[in-house]
């Protein structure tokens, strides 16, 4: 219903090559080597679109989502936001920036505070950016419970006092309390049971129409990305293997990752007795990923020359990118 | 081919003894479980699913809590038994795996000495024979190299690696029950489908019964031959899985089935959504405990509680039957 056609080519967020290493020192405070947690994505978002970043856990998703945020500095990389690199900017310059990005985290038990009521949690952001005299922030606060679906005497209310899918309706006005143009949804139905979560999932939707926002969504559950997204980004050890339109993606997945990870989701229906690609093993480590492509260890495909080269991403065209030694 | 029953929950009733009053958290619950078979509980947080697999063990605290009912497992119920007599049949002849691999395991101890322990527990073998079967368990479940990854320790292992650990502990002894709680909500998909294929491979080498209870609706199409939902306490519906993902009866289970996003799912359209949020225990509703949530309540729905009705397929709902008549009604989303 919301996925419109992309009106203008220039994206309204370009991030090229991010790289984010942590180091991993010694008691002594040397270096000793660096957690790859992201390493070289490349994504580009439209307005009113959502992006979908899926992979297992320790894939960098997260992480990519936070270094945007500048929550972590990152290691390379540049992040284009209306010509300005993201990555480049100070002080007041990155303040007023980071207004118009917004992020919506996972746990919304510990992302607000207990002590503070709920009026105050979402006029927070305004008061930060000063945005607005007091009485228009707690009007605003008021007009943003009830578009997230509370009510607006709830505005006194502390946190405990509310469910984890009413926390998360907070938790979503508060990102959106300062009008941004891009908002970061960190896992933000996966602590919620599958009642709540469609709940807010027709939420969010809900609001990206009326309000021309566009998510970066990060979650691991392929169904429910596959339902909010209009590309998805599929990620593995801190690189992305495969990027593609999500119905070009789930019509025809071409990295072997990809084809195992979908294969991999239970689909309720017990009828369907599909083919499932078992991947063996586990997810290497950051720490020391592979040599060559980072999944050779649990491809069934892998030859010798994945064990040495890294596979480049290509365009196969439709704006579907793969990075995989099979498609050269 | 019905095989003996193993386990009869029959009028389980579990209640809380808080400092604000007792609160009964599971309400009433009976199911069969048979040798061979893979029984699924589903529901919801709150709705009694994993209170339910804690009193069939009896893990629970007995002191702040009180049990109704009967548990019955080889002509005995369980609920009468001693601490004693209830110990020699934990781990032994009805075993549990955990949701959480990473906090289940003692992290002073090397996997091999709590393999062991279980079965010098409750077999008459010494050390060195109990240390080759856990070896033996560990390879059963697929571990590579046992022998080098008997004498690690926990934190060594990945969350799946711990996972199979934890079903190498409650396999050891071969039991003839298997209740799983949320084996694999803490894992990564590709490593879900490992542990559930794990457990489906070991149930039908050691012919036992499985109770696996999740909120995963997928999970529970792909392995689980007959499925309860509970809510609040207590079951609303039991069928095969066939018949309750074709031909679901009750509202909850409707809404349940049609509020998860589908991979072939029509993305255009809103998601479907069950109004409200689960009521807490200690504010139960009157009547029907789903009614101030469902489309189709009525005066009946809100003054008086229907029972668990039917012979294979049951539902606990006034208006079975007209659902079933306007099931095509029903799949229109409200979009509230």
């Amino acid at each position: 219903m919301w996925q419109m056609a992309v009106e203008d080519e220039t994206p309204l967020l370009h991030v090229k090559n991010i790289k984010k290493y942590f180091p991993i020192t010694t008691p002594f405070g040397k270096v000793k080597g660096h957690v790859k947690a992201v390493d070289n994505i490349d994504f580009a978002l439209h307005k009113r679109e959502t992006l979908g970043l899926v992979g297992e856990s320790g894939c960098g998703k997260s992480t990519t989502g936070r270094t945007i945020m500048r929550l972590t500095e990152p290691t390379a990389g540049e992040a284009i936001y209306k010509g300005k690199d993201l990555f480049q900017l100070k002080g007041q310059e990155l303040q007023a920036l980071r207004r118009e990005i917004q992020m919506v985290f996972q746990d919304p038990y510990s992302s607000l505070d207990p002590k503070q009521i709920i009026g105050h949690a979402i006029e927070e952001p305004l008061t930060i950016h000063k945005l607005g005299a007091k009485k228009e922030r707690m009007e605003r606060a008021m007009d943003l419970l009830h578009k997230v679906g509370l009510r607006e005497d709830q505005y006194y209310r502390y946190p405990h006092e509310f469910s984890g899918g009413q926390r998360q309706r907070i938790g979503i006005a508060r990102a959106l309390a300062v009008d941004p143009a891009i908002v970061i949804c960190d896992e933000p139905v996966s602590a919620l049971d599958v009642s709540i979560q469609s709940q807010v999932i027709n939420l969010l939707q809900e609001l990206q129409h009326n309000y021309d926002l566009s998510y970066v969504f990060i979650a691991h559950d392929l169904s429910v990305v596959r339902h909010i997204s209009d590309s998805i980004g599929v990620m593995y050890l801190g690189r992305m293997m495969e990027k593609a339109p999500t119905e070009e993606l789930f019509a025809q997945p071409l990295h072997p990752y990809t084809q195992a990870l979908l294969s991999a989701v239970p689909i309720p229906n017990p009828k369907l007795k599909k083919e499932r690609i078992i991947l063996k093993g586990d997810i290497p480590t950051p720490i020391n990923p592979p040599a060559g492509c980072v999944f050779h260890t649990r491809c069934p495909y892998a030859e010798a020359r994945c064990r040495t080269e890294i596979p480049m991403p290509r365009d196969l065209g439709m704006n579907h990118v793969v990075a995989c030694h099979l498609y050269d | 081919m019905q095989k003996e029953c193993l386990l009869e929950v029959s009028g389980l009733k579990t209640t809380f003894l808080t400092e604000n009053g007792p609160v009964t958290v599971v309400n009433g619950v009976s199911f069969q479980v048979s040798a061979g078979e893979t029984l699924g509980v589903v529901g919801e947080s709150g709705c009694g699913k994993s209170v339910t697999s804690e009193s069939i063990l009896r893990l629970l605290n007995e002191k702040t809590t009180r049990y109704e009912g009967e548990i019955n497992y080889k002509n005995r119920n369980l609920l009468s038994l001693t601490e004693e007599e209830m110990r020699s049949i934990r781990g032994n002849e009805i075993s549990m795996i955990f949701q959480d691999p990473m906090t289940s395991l003692n992290p002073v101890y090397t996997i091999g000495d709590q393999i062991a322990e279980t079965i010098m527990i409750h077999q008459k073998v010494g050390k060195k024979a109990a240390f080759a079967k856990a070896v033996e368990m560990l390879r059963l479940t697929g571990i590579p190299s046992p022998e080098k990854r008997v004498h690690e320790y926990p934190h060594e292992l990945s969350g799946g690696m711990r996972q199979r650990v934890m079903i190498a502990i409650a396999l050891a002894c071969q039991p003839k029950l298997l209740v799983a709680d949320e084996p694999t909500t803490a894992l990564d998909v590709t490593i879900q489908t490992q542990i559930l294929d794990l457990i489906q491979d070991l149930k039908q080498q050691l012919d036992m019964g499985v109770i696996l209870i999740t909120h995963d609706l997928g999970v529970v199409a792909e392995v689980c031959t007959r499925v309860v939902v509970m809510y609040l306490g207590e079951v609303v519906e039991e069928a095969g899985v066939e018949e309750l993902f074709e031909n679901p009866l009750h509202p909850y289970t409707q809404g349940l089935l049609q509020s998860v996003p589908q991979l072939d799912g029509d993305r255009s359209k809103k998601l479907y959504v069950i109004k409200g949020a689960v009521p807490s225990l200690t504010n139960v509703p009157k009547g029907c405990r789903f009614a101030p949530r469902c489309n189709y309540a009525t005066d009946l729905c809100r003054q008086s509680e229907p029972e668990l009705m039917g012979n294979r397929h049951k539902v606990r709902c006034w208006h079975a039957d007209t659902n079933l008549q306007k099931e095509g009604e029903l799949y229109v989303a409200d979009g509230s």
